[in-house]
């Protein structure tokens, strides 16, 4: 990766603006996820309330980076490294956003289960692919930060983990729902939720591609994890 | 998941990496003006009816390269070729002592930075080459000038006042001028050397659209110091620094991920 600066400053205070700002939506999107999931397990309407009401602004910051991306295309036509990081910025962008947009289903969820009095003897536990996922995100995002290719195909790697997680947690819902039809609409609500979850882990991966990209300009999107792997060695 | 369709993920970029034959490789060359060595033990291939772009900064040895294609540094004395470049069908040597620099320039031509029409009609201009090539069948020569003025997107616009004066054209017609002169006479490679950088945007345009008519008919290698414009034009790109040739590739890859750092550093506008 090209550590050298730009013969224009004003170029390189561009670029660096928005990675810090990426970033910066990073965070934003990782605690709408905590928040919603906090809200799931506490029972907090309010809380999952303000993450509702909170995905304007990830919504917003998507705008603009977008804007900003343009904006640097056109003023300076970028090439090689810079072009793939504004390219991946574009792309990344979009994946937070749908991230935040998960979040949001996630404290719609919460929100309805608990108005019909939470979750009672359903005890299934998405806490754990949760984790798993907002682990991802965080990992990706660090990635992203640090253009750390070793780090993005762990990221990459782990996106297995969380699709067993989603199968189990179906099974068992699936279980409980044939057992006794009264808890269907909390169940499916449940489901939702752990796709949400299972979609978040797909999003924060292919941020990790994206990093890949950056630094290797090899697209590894769509050629299983293994190629994932050997690209970092091209 | 499986790899996406072969066909239905064909993009823009691989038609020009379609494999071709050459039509020249250059081998070994180094050029001294002088004691100066101007270029470094340069090998590198040209593709057969593809545009190669030479680009690099100032002093790098991209317009003397070109130059070598055509020798046209034999007409000051000290300046010596070493190494070869090998034109293709027939094995020539452009460099070869024995070899005529004006059989050479008749199977090349070569357009500059600023249009140079001679003091001559429109017409006389393209007509030149033909006559110095001893053709003198009048209707031959109209229908040589014709396709010329065609084949360089001019025929249009100068059809009516072909006896005027060439300095009558725009910069831009004189330029496409410059061209079907060098066309006249069905030259194999064309060089350019800095064909736009007198001109303005929309000239550019038409000279840079004329260039991608032109490959499917004759090899053209163009200097150039408009980065955008290599990445236009052209199917390869060579990437020249202090006389050595530094990388030379694809031109979409050169310009999404080139392999060497001097590269990389020049073409995204960093200090070396």
């Amino acid at each position: 990766m090209v550590n050298s600066e730009h013969a224009s400053k004003q170029y390189d205070l561009d670029l660096d603006s928005i990675r810090s700002r990426v970033l910066q939506m990073g965070g934003l999107v990782e605690s709408q996820i905590r928040n919603a999931l906090d809200a799931l397990a506490s029972g907090d309407r309010a809380l999952a309330d303000e993450v509702i009401a909170a995905d304007h602004r990830v919504n917003g910051m998507e705008v603009a980076l977008d804007g900003d991306c343009s904006h640097v295309i056109v003023k300076r036509q970028p090439a090689a490294s810079d072009l793939r990081m504004i390219f991946a910025i574009t792309k990344t962008v979009t994946d937070l956003e749908r991230i935040g947009d998960e979040a949001q289903k996630i404290a719609r969820m919460a929100k309805s289960i608990h108005e019909r009095g939470g979750a009672g003897a359903l005890s299934v536990d998405v806490r754990h692919a949760a984790e798993l996922a907002i682990s991802m995100l965080r990992r990706a995002l660090d990635a992203f930060a640090r253009l750390d290719v070793d780090t993005a195909a762990a990221v990459i790697r782990d996106d297995v983990g969380i699709d067993t997680e989603f199968r189990s947690i179906l099974r068992q819902l699936i279980t409980y729902m044939m057992e006794d039809p009264r808890t269907i609409s909390t169940a499916l609500e449940i489901v939702w939720i752990a796709k949400a979850i299972e979609r978040i882990g797909d999003h924060a991966k292919n941020v990790a591609e994206y990093v890949i990209y950056i630094v290797k300009g090899t697209d590894v999107r769509h050629t299983g994890q293994m190629s994932g792997t050997s690209a970092l060695n091209a | 998941m499986s790899a996406p369709d072969k066909a239905l993920s064909a993009g823009l970029m691989d038609e020009s990496k379609a494999a071709v034959g050459s039509k020249a490789d250059v081998e070994g060359l180094d050029f001294y003006y002088g004691d100066y060595r101007a270029l470094k033990s340069i090998s590198m291939q040209v593709h057969e009816r593809r545009v190669t772009a030479l680009i690099g900064p100032s002093g790098c040895g991209k317009s003397t390269f070109l130059r070598c294609f055509n020798r046209m540094h034999d007409l000051y004395p000290g300046n010596r070729y070493e190494g070869q470049i090998i034109l293709y069908p027939d094995n020539t040597n452009l460099l070869a002592r024995e070899v005529d620099p004006i059989e050479v320039r008749m199977r090349i031509g070569m357009v500059f930075q600023k249009p140079n029409p001679f003091p001559k009609s429109i017409f006389e201009n393209v007509a030149y080459g033909l006559r110095v090539r001893g053709e003198r069948s009048r209707r031959r020569i109209e229908e040589k000038v014709e396709k010329a003025l065609s084949d360089a997107a001019l025929w249009d616009e100068v059809k009516s006042r072909l006896h005027e004066p060439a300095y009558n054209l725009s910069g831009g017609q004189q330029q496409r001028l410059c061209i079907a002169r060098a066309l006249a006479t069905d030259p194999e490679l064309l060089l350019f050397d800095e064909p736009t950088s007198a001109l303005d945007p929309i000239a550019t345009a038409s000279i840079e659209e004329l260039i991608h008519d032109l490959k499917a008919q004759v090899t053209i290698l163009i200097v150039t110091h408009n980065m955008q414009q290599a990445a236009r034009v052209s199917d390869y790109t060579a990437y020249m620094y202090l006389g050595e040739l530094i990388e030379f590739g694809v031109t979409d890859d050169l310009f999404i991920k080139p392999k060497m750092k001097q590269t990389e550093d020049y073409i995204t506008g960093r200090f070396g």
